[in-house]
């Protein structure tokens, strides 16, 4: 036996802050959750079909990255447990994957008993997606600047606040949160106050002793840890005009598949503009012989059929912006998706467009969807348009659900290679 | 102390305060000394849970270094808590001298008699049993705590940095258990390596040389990179890849001596575990608690030592073993008395014996015994299919494959053992590498990803011959990627 004494060292609450080491490797492990769902966006986007869904909606993503391998032992390993008594052989005592058997504290344990998947929602998914993303050369053009935009959003409940933002259902129920703890506490016995619920605990029990049980009863006054107030968070932004121009195809021509790329496009555009821009506006085109401002719920699931002159789009986009928003006040963005199936006749006028809309945009983007393989048979507006020689014009070639994710990148992402 | 008034049936809470537990740490290590158990000096730390998911998360560690993994850990750790899943333990002991232990604040007095009396059991154990002699106790704590300052110093280092640090450290981690399993056992130097494969390579003294045929030696390869099969995977890459940075080099010590550290602590888990709850028993019951205290002291110690069906609880098979083995060499049964011969030590003498000789495979090998298989109702089991089926119970034709699958299970046997046995493997340094299969296959995507780590950290091709399916196979990782093929 040692001769000297043991040592006891009593709980501090300052060490409780030490303890908290584990911060630092938190926010690291969390990091790489959030990297390893970046990274398969492109997978989730083209899996899942995302349109129209409920924000709320959960979406189960794989993690990778994240996982730690080592070597162990697969399937084929037996291994030894304890039974309950009559165990026979041949009784089924589990489901494989379950993490059966082995106890507790071995290294090296079965797979399985990681987790490797987490789920999002798709407003946390957009979130992160669009994380690093901005609008391309946004300009703050001077004349028309919206000072600032305050957004007091709510954001949860905090136990300090004004007397204003005093939330009374939450503090009512707090109370009576409190008031049954108690006397369950009481009902236990009275000593068992020692054992936790400290801020409850100071000053309390005295008080009751100088009360009778029925005084008690009558009278359980509010405290102060009882009071909610709401939390209100002020985003103050300040931000240039911008307007989204989105131009869709909506003719015979663009079937299922084609409208559903072209959607799914304009369905993340939309997105983005609307979680990352407060003060951007929104205007949805679409056009098959003639072009129609509609609503953002027709732009997304309404079909139409007929012919195709891309021209009457771009012009329907140059007169709302003739209308509405002045290029020296506004930055204008255009993003016109269709399959290039356009009438001959109609390519002069509709280059002529596009090299007007690429005048007075800040970027135009063309995205042509052509579903495997139709490339080679139909037209493309493509070989049209690479004439246009302005820089912020760019045009994406959109073949299957992969190329989606990476092309709307290219789209957002190209001119901030060249600043 | 309380006075014990009515029998309720529920047990009374207990208040205490320090002063409490220092007096009954000294009533308990009056009874330690007095059962002769032969402790470091011991320290205690009251923390709170978010101190004690603090320390699991990082094994009990006042210091450790950085890694995402350890956060990953906590979270999975503090999720499980808040959600009743599980429980925090009682308390947390670590090998060091003097030896630390953690306590929950929030437990009940009689908790803290019991784990105070479990801890002494563990530092008992960590003094004595031989597994831990390799460890230097004296320096556990500074040895963490200057891997911490080190590591932390490379991240910080803006040449190095986080994301560097963390690509060794990844790869370095899933390869840490591929090292020496029996640190008692010495390993040679290459000189001394080079010094046996010499004298290998003689002919052997033959006193009939002159009417036998001359006897065939094989010359030594001087050249063969390593002499001797190596186990130590991250040794050896630090080794041999003259492309490592210090800084590199430095990681892989730190990570290969903490595996180390933790080795002997696998190796003993039931023996340790079944050690401490055998001695807390004895102690405890030797202390004459009050009533109340002692039915507490008796539902915590049933749940402490319960089995656990289709699980094998370390504690509970430790401690059958413990007891049927003290009882054997103080109280045999006419049976084994007529088998095993007349007793030649008395029961502590067996049993002090046994704590300092023994780790779990050897324990579970010379003290598990028939009857006690067949008392647990031990069992063994195997997928097939989607299913886990019993295949073999402890009767009599049963049950020593029960038991040799338990051993295989224990401690590093449930690690793949793995050895480096060519490091310029078709003069192209390729790493190659041995899988010593015994019947267990391994896991073949886990396989994968651990051969490209250790491809990162060897920086040229690495191939892993294994046997897939009664196959023998090659697996091969390399800059193009993963494959398997198999061998003739």
């Amino acid at each position: 036996m040692p001769n000297d004494d043991t040592i006891f060292r009593e709980y501090r609450p300052s060490d409780a802050e030490r303890s908290d080491r584990s911060a630092g490797d938190r926010l690291r492990h969390r990091q790489k959750v959030r990297e390893s769902i970046r990274e398969n966006i492109a997978d989730i986007i083209a899996e899942e079909s995302i349109i129209g869904k409920d924000r709320d909606r959960v979406i189960k993503v794989p993690l990778r990255g994240i996982k730690e391998y080592r070597f162990v032992y697969g399937d084929n390993t037996p291994g030894a447990a304890q039974g309950d008594g009559d165990s026979r052989p041949g009784q089924v005592v589990g489901k494989k994957g379950e993490g059966e058997g082995q106890g507790d504290g071995h290294a090296g344990d079965r797979p399985g008993v990681d987790y490797y998947e987490t789920d999002v929602t798709l407003e946390e998914l957009i979130e992160i997606m669009f994380e690093d993303l901005e609008l391309p050369n946004l300009e703050r053009r001077a004349l028309r600047e919206v000072a600032t935009d305050q957004a007091a959003r709510r954001k949860g409940y905090r136990k300090v606040g004004i007397r204003v933002r005093l939330d009374k259902r939450r503090t009512a129920k707090q109370r009576i949160t409190r008031m049954l703890a108690s006397e369950r506490r009481k009902g236990a016995g009275a000593p068992a106050s020692s054992a936790g619920t400290p801020p409850a605990a100071d000053g309390t029990p005295a008080q009751n002793l100088l009360e009778t049980p029925a005084a008690r009863k009558r009278r359980f006054p509010f405290h102060q840890d009882d009071l909610r107030y709401k939390h209100v968070e002020v985003d103050t932004k300040e931000e240039s005009n911008a307007a989204v121009i989105c131009i869709m195809d909506t003719s015979g021509s663009m079937d299922t598949m084609k409208k559903y790329l072209a959607r799914s496009f304009f369905f993340l555009l939309y997105q983005f503009i609307s979680t990352r821009y407060r003060n951007v506006e929104i205007v949805f085109i679409a056009h098959h012989t003639e072009a129609s401002e509609v609503t953002e719920e027709e732009f997304f699931h309404k079909g139409e059929s007929g012919g195709t002159f891309i021209s009457s789009g771009y012009q329907r986009a140059l007169q709302i912006i003739a209308e509405r928003y002045h290029p020296s006040l506004w930055n204008l963005y255009a993003f016109h998706c269709s399959d290039g199936d356009n009438f001959d006749s109609d390519n002069p006028a509709a280059l002529k467009a596009a090299e007007e809309l690429a005048d007075i945009c800040n970027l135009f983007g063309y995205g042509e969807i052509k579903p495997l393989g139709s490339r080679y048979y139909e037209s493309s507006m493509l070989n049209v348009f690479r004439r246009i020689a302005a820089p912020n014009f760019h045009t994406v070639l959109i073949e299957r659900k992969e190329d989606i994710w990476p092309s709307f990148k290219a789209f957002l992402a190209k001119d901030r290679v060249q600043e | 102390m309380s006075t014990s008034q009515t029998t309720s049936a529920a047990p009374r809470v207990h208040r205490y305060e320090l002063k409490d537990l220092v007096e009954w740490d000294k009533r308990i290590r009056a009874k330690v000394a007095e059962f002769g158990l032969d402790c470091y000096p011991q320290e205690f730390e009251i923390c709170d849970h978010t101190g004690m998911l603090g320390y699991m998360a990082y094994s009990g560690m006042p210091s450790h270094y950085p890694h995402w993994s350890y956060g990953k850990s906590y979270e999975k750790l503090k999720t499980l808590y808040d959600h009743g899943v599980s429980g925090l333990p009682y308390e947390m002991v670590i090998n060091s001298n003097p030896a630390i232990a953690y306590l929950m604040r929030d437990n009940t007095l009689l908790l803290q008699i019991l784990t105070i009396a479990h801890v002494y059991g563990h530092n008992d154990f960590f003094k004595n049993n031989f597994t831990f002699k390799s460890t230097r106790a004296e320096l556990t704590v500074e040895t963490f705590k200057a891997h911490a300052l080190r590591v932390r110093r490379y991240v910080e280092d803006p040449s190095i940095g986080q994301e560097r640090v963390e690509r060794i450290l990844d790869s370095a981690h899933a390869l840490s258990w591929q090292c020496r399993r029996n640190l008692a056992i010495k390993k040679l130097s290459p000189s001394e390596q080079l010094d046996r494969a010499v004298e290998a390579a003689q002919p052997r003294h033959d006193p009939f040389h002159k009417i036998h045929a001359r006897q065939e030696t094989a010359p030594v390869d001087y050249h063969k990179v390593p002499l001797e099969p190596d186990e130590d995977l991250l040794l050896f890459v630090r080794d041999h890849n003259p492309f490592l940075a210090d800084w590199e080099k430095d990681l892989l010590t730190i990570v290969d001596e903490e595996a180390k550290y933790f080795i002997s602590m696998m190796e003993t888990k039931i023996m340790n575990e079944g050690w401490a709850s055998y001695w807390h028993k004895r102690i405890v019951e030797s202390l004459d608690l009050d009533q109340s205290l002692h039915l507490e002291f008796i539902v915590r110690h049933n749940q402490v030592i319960r089995p656990i069906p289709g699980q094998i609880n370390p504690y509970h098979l430790g401690m059958k073993i413990w007891e049927d083995l003290y009882r054997r060499h103080t109280n045999p049964t006419a049976e084994e008395t007529k088998r095993d011969g007349p007793l030649s030590k008395s029961g502590n003498e067996k049993i002090f014996e046994a704590r300092e000789v023994e780790r779990d495979s050897s324990f579970l090998r010379r003290y598990l015994t028939e009857e006690l298989i067949r008392e647990m109702d031990l069992f063994q089991y195997e997928t097939r299919g989607e299913e886990v089926v019993v295949s073999k119970v402890a009767d009599i034709e049963g049950w020593r494959d029960v038991k040799e699958t338990l051993i295989k299970a224990v401690g590093t046997n449930s690690i793949p053992v793995l050895k480096v046995e060519d490091a310029d493997f078709g003069q192209n340094r390729t790493l190659y590498v041995k899988h010593y299969h015994d019947g267990r296959d391994l896991q073949l995507d886990y396989a994968e990803k651990s051969l490209s780590h250790l491809q990162r950290l060897w920086g040229r091709e690495v191939v892993l011959e294994s046997v897939l399916d009664g196959k023998r196979s090659l697996l091969c990782s390399n800059e193009r990627g993963f494959t398997v093929r198999a061998l003739k």
